[in-house]
Formats: structure tokens, C-alpha cells, sequence
């Protein structure tokens, strides 16, 4: 009974360290005054400030745009390369999987260096173009990780049952294979474009002539001083991450009934 | 005797050096109800599927209507497969997969419509048109994937194994339906199982394979009463398989004994296998039979008695509806037909 008691109030004072600095981030983007230390009663000037702020507007442009090509580009490239190493002999199959987890693994600040690096030495300059490259190259295992499983589940005499049917191989590509590894291929895409939002670290070494996004911003407004508009901004991001992670959530766990 | 309609010639298929198809011959004729049969990893699948145009020989040819048709992708052939898992197109529901031929080829919609509802009639699935097909008994989703290869009228039906995850009652039921579709519209079947009594009950022509290796192609009749060796004797039915002497046309010797056969055109003294199956075998009196022995085991059957009889050198396995019991002295008595003499 005590021991019960005592693990209830562990659990809650851990849920209090992980969430408490996220609510009084939540809380403190909606008080009136801008000391950090007491509530001046409800506002939403915050929000309003940070949509008069260009700055942050662009910001916000730049990370959907991203956020939107490079999980297009990934999606399209991984699901490709998850439907080739499908197809591989056991070996190759292994030895595929070993290097794709590799990035998984990978501390982002490694990654993000190792780009930049490879970005210079080939002399392209650090901007729009780079950072979408980078994001692009950190979401394709994340799409081949979502889309070979369901490439696993599929019969596999499905592809050649449409051949069989008369379809050429490419119609069955289209008509078979991609509709039936369908809902993978979208929980790929959606978590690329929450992991493209979510990136601070390979953005911050990948970008420059002023392209900056939402987390860069935030970043070097808090070096400047916190300005309750960072809690509006942060709070704004808060919420699109935790929806798209509840979508994600929910394709993977009730996703095998899930029809495109 | 209807014309030819495939023919395999001297097809030899291996992978990574072990051989899984040698050196087959074999001629399939129209509106023939032809099925591969034999123990698991004989080449079954292996000799469908080059037929089907998803694998390629490596040496020999394949003809169909007497074009060579080796590389021939299976889009191209006009032969439909019913797979072992019948991988149906799980993203569309029962009217869908069944049209799915038909849109390729782009056949009018009244037309396709037309097809699909008589297909639907066919296989007993009317109604079943927008169930998805996850949600489909393991029987549906079997004709389902009939419905899904017949829409297309091919020339050739494959099936591999298709009654093999269903239970026995039903796997009855459909071997029924499928002679009766097959009687009806008037195609080739040619249906690939492990089961030797589904490939009796079912087919005009049964090819009994071992290894990769034809063993023996012919009638259902033929092969149950006249098995070409001992594998195909042990492999169709339970057999007594004794081996013995062949001294002259109609004349052998087992089991220490000479007797009466049907067989001729043996060498002089060849040594041969005798089949004797085991309902042919009477029970008698030890005076009254040709041969003796004692019951060493009785096993109850239903319709018969299984017993085994020691005898000199062999044991009989025997069923019969009179029984006796472990430990007594039999005779045994067969006729000069129920001996089949197979070259040693
Ligand atoms: N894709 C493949 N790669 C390597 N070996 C194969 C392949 N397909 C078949 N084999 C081998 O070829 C041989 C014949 O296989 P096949 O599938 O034709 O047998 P089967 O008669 O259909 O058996 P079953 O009744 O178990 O289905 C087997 O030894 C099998 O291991
Ligand atoms: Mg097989």
C-alpha cells in the first residue's frame, strides 16, 4: 500500500520534471506582462507580435517549405530504395540495413558537420539549397524504415499476380506494389516533415545566405534575451510536433486497417 | 484426342547449382485437366512458374500453340495463375481484384460488368462485390482468386496448391467445384499439389515427379494399377512392395514362392518389385493360401481392418473387413491380376 503510494508520487514528480518547464512555456506565452516572474493577466499580443515580426515570418516560410520538399523528395526517393532492398538477396539486404541505420544512430551534430563539410569542399554555398539537401538526406531511412515493413507483410506473389493479370511491370508498380505499401509510405512522409520541423542542429550548420527556420530563430533570439514572443513562437511549434506525432502515433498502431 | 497445347522440351531449371527441374518432357493438350504431383521440393512450383513466364529455363523449350514462348513475360501469355496464397490485391475489395485484368486490357464496363457478375455467379459469390477481402473465410478468397484469373477467359489456368489451407471438408467441396468449372468452360487445367489423392480424384492426367525427375505420366487408373517403379508405387496409395524374379513371361518369384502373373517382356531372371496393394489381398486358412504368415498387428480402420502379417520374409500390410487377431496363422490369397511386376 505505502509502496504504492511512494511509486505514484515518483511517477508524478518525474512527469513534473519532464512537462513543467513545457507548461510554464505554454503558460508564460499568454501573460500580459513581459517579466518572466509574474502573471499580468491573459494576452495574445504575443502571437500577435510575432506575425508583424518579418523576420519570423520568413522563418516560418522557409521551415514549411523545407519541411514540405524534403519530405516529398524523401518519400519518393525512400520508398524506392525500401521497394530495391526488398528485392535483395539476404546479404545485401543486411548489409543495406546496417548502412541505412547508420544516420539513425548518428548524433545529428555529427551529421550535420559531416554535411556542412561536404557542402564546402564541393564549394556550394551554405543556403536554401544545402539545407534542403541535408533534411532530404536525414529523413530517407526514416521513410525506408516505415515502408519496408509493410513490404514484408505483402504477399509475395502480389507483384506477379498483376503481371500474371497483364499488367507491365511498371503498372503493377503503380497499380499493386504502391497502393498496397500505401499506408507506410505515408507515415513515412508525415514523420520526414515532423523530423524536418523538428531539426535545429543539421539546419543550423547547413544554412546561410539568411535562410534561417523557426528553430534558428528561436535559438538566436534566446541569445539575445528571452522575449515572451520565443514562448509564443516555441508554444506555436509545440503544437504542430506533438499533432503530427499523435497522427503518427496513431497510423502505426492501428495501421494495418488504414486505407489510403 | 484433342491437339496440343503446351509442350515442354528437355527443360532443365537450377538455382545456385542445385538442379530443381531436370530435363522434363511433357506435352499438355487442350481442355486437359493435367496435375503435377509429388513430395515437397520435387520442382512442382518450379516447372508452373516457368510455364506461367515467371521463371526461365535454362535449357529446353517451352511451346504454346507452337511458338516458343521462353522469354515471353507473363503479361504477354495468355495463361492466368491461381497463386498457392492467392495473393489477392488487398487495397481492393472482391469487385476490384476481379476486374483488374479486364481494366488493364481495357474492356468496355458494360462488358466488364457483364463478366464480372457471371464470374461472381460462377464461383458462387454474388453479393460478396464491395467486401473488402481481409474480411473474406480462407474458402471465399480462394474463388475469389479462381474468379480473379477465369474473368480474363485464359487459354491455361494454373494453380498451385490451392486447396491446401483449407480444411478437409471444404478442400472436397472445391475439388468438386473446380472439376465441374473446369468440365464447363472448357479449359486447360494444369493444378499442382502434394496430395495424391486430390490428384487422383481430379484429374484426366496425373504426372508423378521425384527430384525434379518425371517418374511417371498417365491416368489416374493407370498410375494407381500400373506404377511405373517404387517410388511412384509408395508414393499412390499404401502398397506392399516386394522384390523378387521375373523367370519367364507370366511367371515370378517371392517371397520363396513362384507365381501366376499378367506380366511379359522381361529379360530372363531380371530382378523386378512387385506391387501388391494391400485390398487385394485375402485372408485364408495357412492350408488354403499361397502364402503364410502370422499377424503381428490389427488396426481399425472404419470401413476395413488394417493388418500386418509377417511372413517369411516380408510383412503384409493387409486390408481386409474380416479380421484376426494379433498372433494367429494366416494364409494369404491374391490373384494372378493383383500382382504388378515394375522393372527392379
Ligand atoms: N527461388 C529459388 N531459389 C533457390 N532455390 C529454389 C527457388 N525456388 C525453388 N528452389 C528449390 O528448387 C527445388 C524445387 O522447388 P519447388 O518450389 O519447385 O518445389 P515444389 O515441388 O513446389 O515443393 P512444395 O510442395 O514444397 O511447394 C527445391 O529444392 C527448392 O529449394
Ligand atoms: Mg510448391
Amino acid at each position: 500500500m505505502v509502496m504504492k503510494l511512494i511509486k505514484k508520487i515518483y511517477m508524478s514528480l518525474i512527469f513534473l520534471f519532464l512537462y513543467a518547464p513545457i507548461l510554464v512555456l505554454v503558460v508564460f506565452s499568454f501573460n500580459e506582462s513581459k517579466s518572466r516572474g509574474q502573471w499580468g493577466g491573459f494576452t495574445l499580443k504575443w502571437y500577435a507580435e510575432l506575425f508583424r515580426d518579418r523576420d519570423i515570418i520568413k522563418a516560418l516560410y522557409y521551415t514549411f517549405l523545407v519541411a514540405l520538399l524534403s519530405s516529398i523528395i524523401s518519400t519518393i526517393i525512400g520508398t524506392f530504395s525500401a521497394i530495391g532492398i526488398h528485392n535483395m538477396g539476404l546479404f545485401g539486404r543486411k548489409t543495406i540495413l546496417n548502412i541505412n541505420y547508420l544516420p539513425v544512430l548518428n548524433p545529428d551534430i555529427v551529421t550535420g558537420v559531416a554535411l556542412m563539410t561536404l557542402f564546402v569542399s564541393i564549394n556550394l554555398r551554405l543556403g536554401f539549397l544545402t539545407m534542403l539537401i541535408s533534411h532530404v538526406v536525414f529523413n530517407i531511412p526514416y521513410v525506408i524504415l516505415s515502408v519496408l515493413p509493410k513490404l514484408r507483410q505483402m504477399n509475395k506473389h502480389m507483384a506477379e499476380a498483376a503481371l500474371d493479370l497483364g499488367a507491365t511491370p511498371f503498372t503493377a508498380m503503380k497499380k499493386v506494389i504502391i497502393p498496397e505499401i500505401m499506408p507506410g509510405i505515408i507515415t513515412g512522409a508525415l514523420m520526414a516533415f515532423t523530423l524536418s520541423i523538428d531539426d535545429f542542429v543539421i539546419s543550423f550548420f547547413n544554412t546561410g545566405s539568411g535562410v534561417t527556420n523557426l528553430s534558428i530563430i528561436i535559438y538566436s533570439m534566446a541569445k539575445r534575451g528571452v522575449k515572451p514572443s520565443i514562448n509564443a513562437l516555441s508554444t506555436l511549434m509545440l503544437i504542430t510536433v506533438v499533432i503530427l506525432l499523435l497522427l503518427i502515433n496513431k497510423r502505426t498502431t492501428k495501421g494495418d486497417e488504414l486505407l489510403p | 484426342m484433342s491437339k496440343k497445347l503446351i509442350e515442354l522440351q528437355n527443360i532443365t531449371k537450377s538455382y545456385n547449382g542445385v538442379v530443381a527441374v531436370d530435363n522434363i518432357n511433357l506435352s499438355i493438350r487442350e481442355n486437359e485437366f493435367i496435375t503435377f504431383l509429388g513430395p515437397s521440393g520435387c520442382g512442382k512450383t518450379t516447372t508452373l512458374r516457368m510455364i506461367g513466364g515467371f521463371e526461365e529455363p535454362d535449357e529446353g523449350d517451352i511451346f504454346f500453340d507452337g511458338i516458343r514462348i521462353n522469354d515471353l513475360p507473363p503479361y504477354k501469355r495468355n495463361i492466368n495463375t491461381v497463386f498457392q496464397r492467392y495473393a489477392l490485391f488487398t487495397h481492393m475489395n472482391v469487385y476490384e481484384n476481379i476486374a483488374f485484368g479486364l481494366r488493364i486490357k481495357k474492356v468496355p464496363s458494360k462488358e466488364m460488368d457483364k463478366r464480372i457478375k457471371r464470374m461472381l455467379k460462377l464461383v458462387d459469390l454474388e453479393g460478396f462485390e464491395k467486401r473488402h477481402v481481409d474480411s473474406l473465410s480462407g474458402g471465399q478468397q480462394q474463388r475469389v482468386a479462381i474468379a480473379r484469373a477465369l474473368v480474363n477467359e485464359p487459354k491455361v489456368l494454373l494453380l498451385d496448391e490451392p486447396l491446401a489451407a483449407l480444411d478437409l471438408k471444404l478442400r472436397k467441396e472445391m475439388q468438386i467445384e473446380l472439376i465441374d468449372m473446369q468440365k464447363n468452360i472448357g479449359i486447360t487445367f494444369i493444378y499442382v499439389t502434394h496430395d495424391q489423392e486430390e490428384a487422383l480424384t481430379m484429374s484426366d492426367t496425373v504426372v508423378v515427379m521425384n527430384k525434379g525427375v518425371i517418374q511417371q505420366i498417365g491416368t489416374p487408373v493407370d498410375i494407381y494399377n500400373e506404377p511405373k517403379n517404387r517410388f511412384v508405387a509408395d508414393f499412390i496409395g499404401e502398397s506392399n512392395i516386394i522384390e523378387g524374379i521375373m523367370h519367364e513371361d507370366y511367371l515370378v518369384e517371392f517371397s520363396g514362392k513362384k507365381f501366376k502373373c499378367v506380366d511379359k517382356d522381361f529379360a530372363k531372371n531380371e530382378k523386378v518389385d512387385i506391387v501388391i496393394r494391400p485390398e487385394d489381398i485375402d485372408i485364408t486358412t495357412p492350408e488354403n493360401g499361397l502364402l503364410e504368415g502370422i499377424v503381428t498387428s490389427v488396426v481399425f480402420k472404419g470401413v476395413h481392418y488394417e493388418m500386418l502379417v509377417e511372413s517369411q520374409d516380408y510383412e503384409y500390410m493387409i486390408q481386409s473387413t474380416d479380421m484376426q487377431p494379433v498372433g494367429s496363422e494366416v494364409g494369404l490369397t491374391f490373384n494372378p491380376e493383383d500382382i504388378h511386376v515394375m522393372k527392379g
